[in-house]
């Protein structure tokens, strides 16, 4: 089906993270190749999140390894994330209310000429880039503050889309989206991975699950709850692991018997 | 930071990869929705959008102009000694100091932030100079320049400590304000006062005049010149890509108007003395600070800062080299200040940065329209607020009032500000221009 490279981009070994009293995450492993789209699912408040964080170096890890391309690397801040070539829309979007959408899309990484921001190459590229997501936004020029929760969402996600990133992460991206701007953006993930870029998809929505991702990695409690292949797990099995209904033995014995029958 | 200005965004390259399709990529560039209140074109369409935008709130400089339009005419009709030549240039030179502190003042306010130490850290410099400059016969440049590192590494280090270790800026400069008062009182020793040279470098900042009519006059033209040019050429390059400009009757309609201000102006310091030293650097200083934060990507950051913390974090962004310099910045322009403020009284003293020299800093900076909650303001506020306070001084003052009803005056001025900028705030929420 799709060509999946031997080495995977990104891979965590037994991730865990503690905020104070909680442990966030315990053990927890993912592998992610390039040319895939891996959705990571899990019920409220089972990690997702805290693991697209400490990907993308907003909340260090306590233990465990990140390798990068087969390479063990140190992800302390967003910047090493955006080195290795991480971007990420957050669950909580992350924009700056007072700012405009292109300096939005361009913060940290602003365009210049000559030392001084090139405004008018931005405000081109942005509304390029803005139109290929057929987002329909007043303008270009006005502050974040004036947008829409899923006109914000957009621009979080355009955001992700500059620059070359080997790895895009999206944290429940169409949560506010309408009908055809969920589907936008399924085409744009199905668009990433034929160009051979990884991707991390989290969602609650099963249907957009099955549509594009190629495996379901499911998180419980802040665990690994077993990881599936979309095309031959129904999307029942996937849900008893994401409530805990079976545990994880039973899962991968559902999943094999699964597979034995097709 | 990586600034790849060839790489394009790869979204841009899927579109164009597959499909080939032009037509609906351009299609929904032009698509504007239907329910925006798309401006016309021309003049009256300019006219219409100042209204809506009055309407929601975006008042930008308008109160302050507006209320010192009201303080003037109040002033002049009380005494009509007050729009003379020789008041407004006298004015114009005593604002220097406290604009210049002010000026500080708006980057730490843009932060959302606050710096009590400034007026402090404006009498250090001043005593800093007169001490190595009269005490220690240290050269005149020499001291200056050192009197402005001392202001701009005391910002650093409240800077530092607030971003680094997290103290909140109120406390840490406050601690500033003590700490840097009694730093000042130490190294004037005991008999407090140092005379500056009256013709000296420091001296002449406030009191050196360009006589020649010819000065004020070129100034003024080559300050609207640059404005028409830099807008013309601005939208051209816009034109040339295809991004919305500004139509020409705009551009043309606001050089007229600064033509209108810069002009009035030069005739009255022509009037008097001629244009002083003193508004020269602090204009030049306003057109930096302006430029720095509205088109570099420093200044960009600075602004983030005051939308989100967390999203510029995110964005990458050095969140404590940002702070610790903006409050470095703070300390050097308070340092500045501090110096046009010795040179106007040609002595350091112990009175130096104490009384209402730091209310009076943050009172215009705030009056000017720069928000207390961060991210919105320019350092052209700075200047619009120190002219409405010192007005108040010299009208009063011209009337013989002490300074008690001038506190209190300054202070109801100060809370229409604030209570204007709170409302405004309210009402762009719900406008939604926040
Ligand atoms: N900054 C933080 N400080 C303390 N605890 C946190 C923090 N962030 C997350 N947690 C805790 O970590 C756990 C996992 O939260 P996380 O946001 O990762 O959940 P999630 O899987 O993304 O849920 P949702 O589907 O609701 O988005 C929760 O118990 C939460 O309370
Ligand atoms: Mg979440």
């Amino acid at each position: 089906m799709v060509h999946v490279s031997a080495t995977p981009v990104l891979a965590l070994r037994g991730v865990s993270k503690r905020f104070g009293a909680v442990q966030a995450l315990t053990d927890v492993e993912l592998e992610v190749h390039a040319g895939e789209v891996v959705a990571l699912v899990g019920d409220n408040g089972a990690g997702k999140s805290t693991l697209v964080k400490t990907i993308a170096g907003v909340h260090p890890i306590d233990d465990g390894v990140i390798e990068w391309e087969g390479k063990s690397v140190q992800i302390n801040r967003p910047h090493d994330a955006q080195n290795l070539g991480i971007a990420t829309v957050y669950q909580d979007l992350a924009l700056c209310d007072n700012i405009d959408v292109v300096g939005n899309l361009y913060l940290g990484r602003e365009l210049r000429k000559f030392g001084v921001l090139n405004e008018v190459e931005m405000e081109r590229r942005s509304r390029e880039l803005l139109s290929t997501l057929s987002i329909r936004i007043p303008s270009v020029r006005i502050p974040i503050a004036s947008l829409s929760g899923g006109q914000r969402q957009t621009v979080a996600i355009a955001r992700s889309m500059l620059g070359e990133p080997k790895l895009v992460i999206l944290d429940e991206p169409t949560a506010a989206l309408g009908v055809e701007q969920t589907a936008q953006v399924l085409d744009l993930v199905e668009r990433l991975r034929e160009r051979g870029h990884a991707v991390i998809l989290i969602s609650h929505n099963m249907a957009d699950v099955k549509a594009v991702a190629d495996k379901v990695a499911v998180l419980r409690l802040g665990r690994n709850n077993g990881v599936f292949d979309v095309a031959t797990t129904s999307q029942e099995e996937i849900i008893s692991a994401i409530t805990g209904a079976t545990d994880n033995a039973v899962t991968r014995r559902a999943a094999r018997n699964g597979e034995a029958q097709k | 930071m990586s600034t790849d200005n060839t790489s394009k965004p790869i979204l841009a390259k899927i579109a164009d990869a597959p499909a080939e399709n032009p037509a609906a990529a351009d299609g929904s560039v032009t698509a504007v929705d239907p329910r925006l209140l798309v401006r016309e074109q021309g003049l009256s369409g300019y006219l219409g959008e100042f209204k809506r935008k009055m309407k929601a709130g975006d008042l930008g400089s308008i109160p302050v102009v507006l209320g010192l339009i009201i303080i003037w005419a109040i002033f002049q009709s009380l005494n009509s000694n007050f729009l003379t030549a020789g008041n407004l240039s006298d004015i114009s030179v005593a604002m220097v100091g406290t604009g210049m502190i002010a000026v500080g003042i708006v980057f730490v306010l843009l932060l959302g932030e606050i710096d009590l130490s400034v007026g402090s850290v404006s009498g250090v410099a001043g005593a800093t100079f007169a001490v190595l400059n009269v005490t220690h016969g240290m050269s005149e440049w020499l001291a200056l320049i050192l009197a402005i590192l001392t202001g701009a590494a005391a910002g650093a280090i409240h800077g530092y400590v607030f971003a680094k270790i997290g103290v909140p800026a109120f406390a840490v400069t406050l601690a500033g304000l003590l700490f840097w008062n009694g730093f000042m009182l130490q190294i004037l020793g005991s008999n407090g006062t140092i005379n500056l040279d009256s013709e000296g470098l420091v001296a002449k900042l406030t009191s050196y005049y360009f006589s020649d009519v010819a000065a004020g006059y070129g100034l003024a033209a080559v300050a609207v010149a640059a404005y028409f040019l830099s807008s013309f050429f601005d939208n051209r390059r816009r034109e040339a890509v295809g991004v919305p400009s500004r139509p020409l009757s705009e551009i043309i309609v606001r050089t007229v108007a600064l033509a209108v201000v810069a002009f009035a102006v030069a005739i009255m310091f022509n009037q008097y003395k001629g244009l002083p030293l003193a508004v020269v650097i602090f204009l030049v200083m306003l057109v930096a600070t302006d430029f720095v934060l509205r088109r570099t990507s420093y200044g960009r950051k600075v602004f983030a800062l005051g939308g989100s913390v967390e999203a510029s974090r995110r964005a990458g962004i050095n969140v404590v080299m940002i702070r610790t310099s903006v409050y470095a910045i703070s300390g050097t322009f308070a340092a500045i200040g501090g110096l046009f403020i010795a040179s106007k009284i040609t002595s350091a003293n112990q009175g130096a940065g104490s009384g209402e020299l730091l209310m009076n800093a943050i009172a215009a900076a705030v009056i000017g329209g720069t928000s207390l909650f961060g991210g919105r303001g320019r350092t052209w506020n700075a200047l619009l607020g120190v002219l409405v306070i010192i007005s108040i001084q010299y009208g009063l003052a011209l009337q013989g009032i002490a300074s008690p009803i001038q506190y209190m005056i300054t202070g109801g001025v100060l809370l229409a500000t604030v209570v204007i900028d709170a409302v405004t705030r309210k009402t762009q929420k719900t406008a939604g221009r926040a």
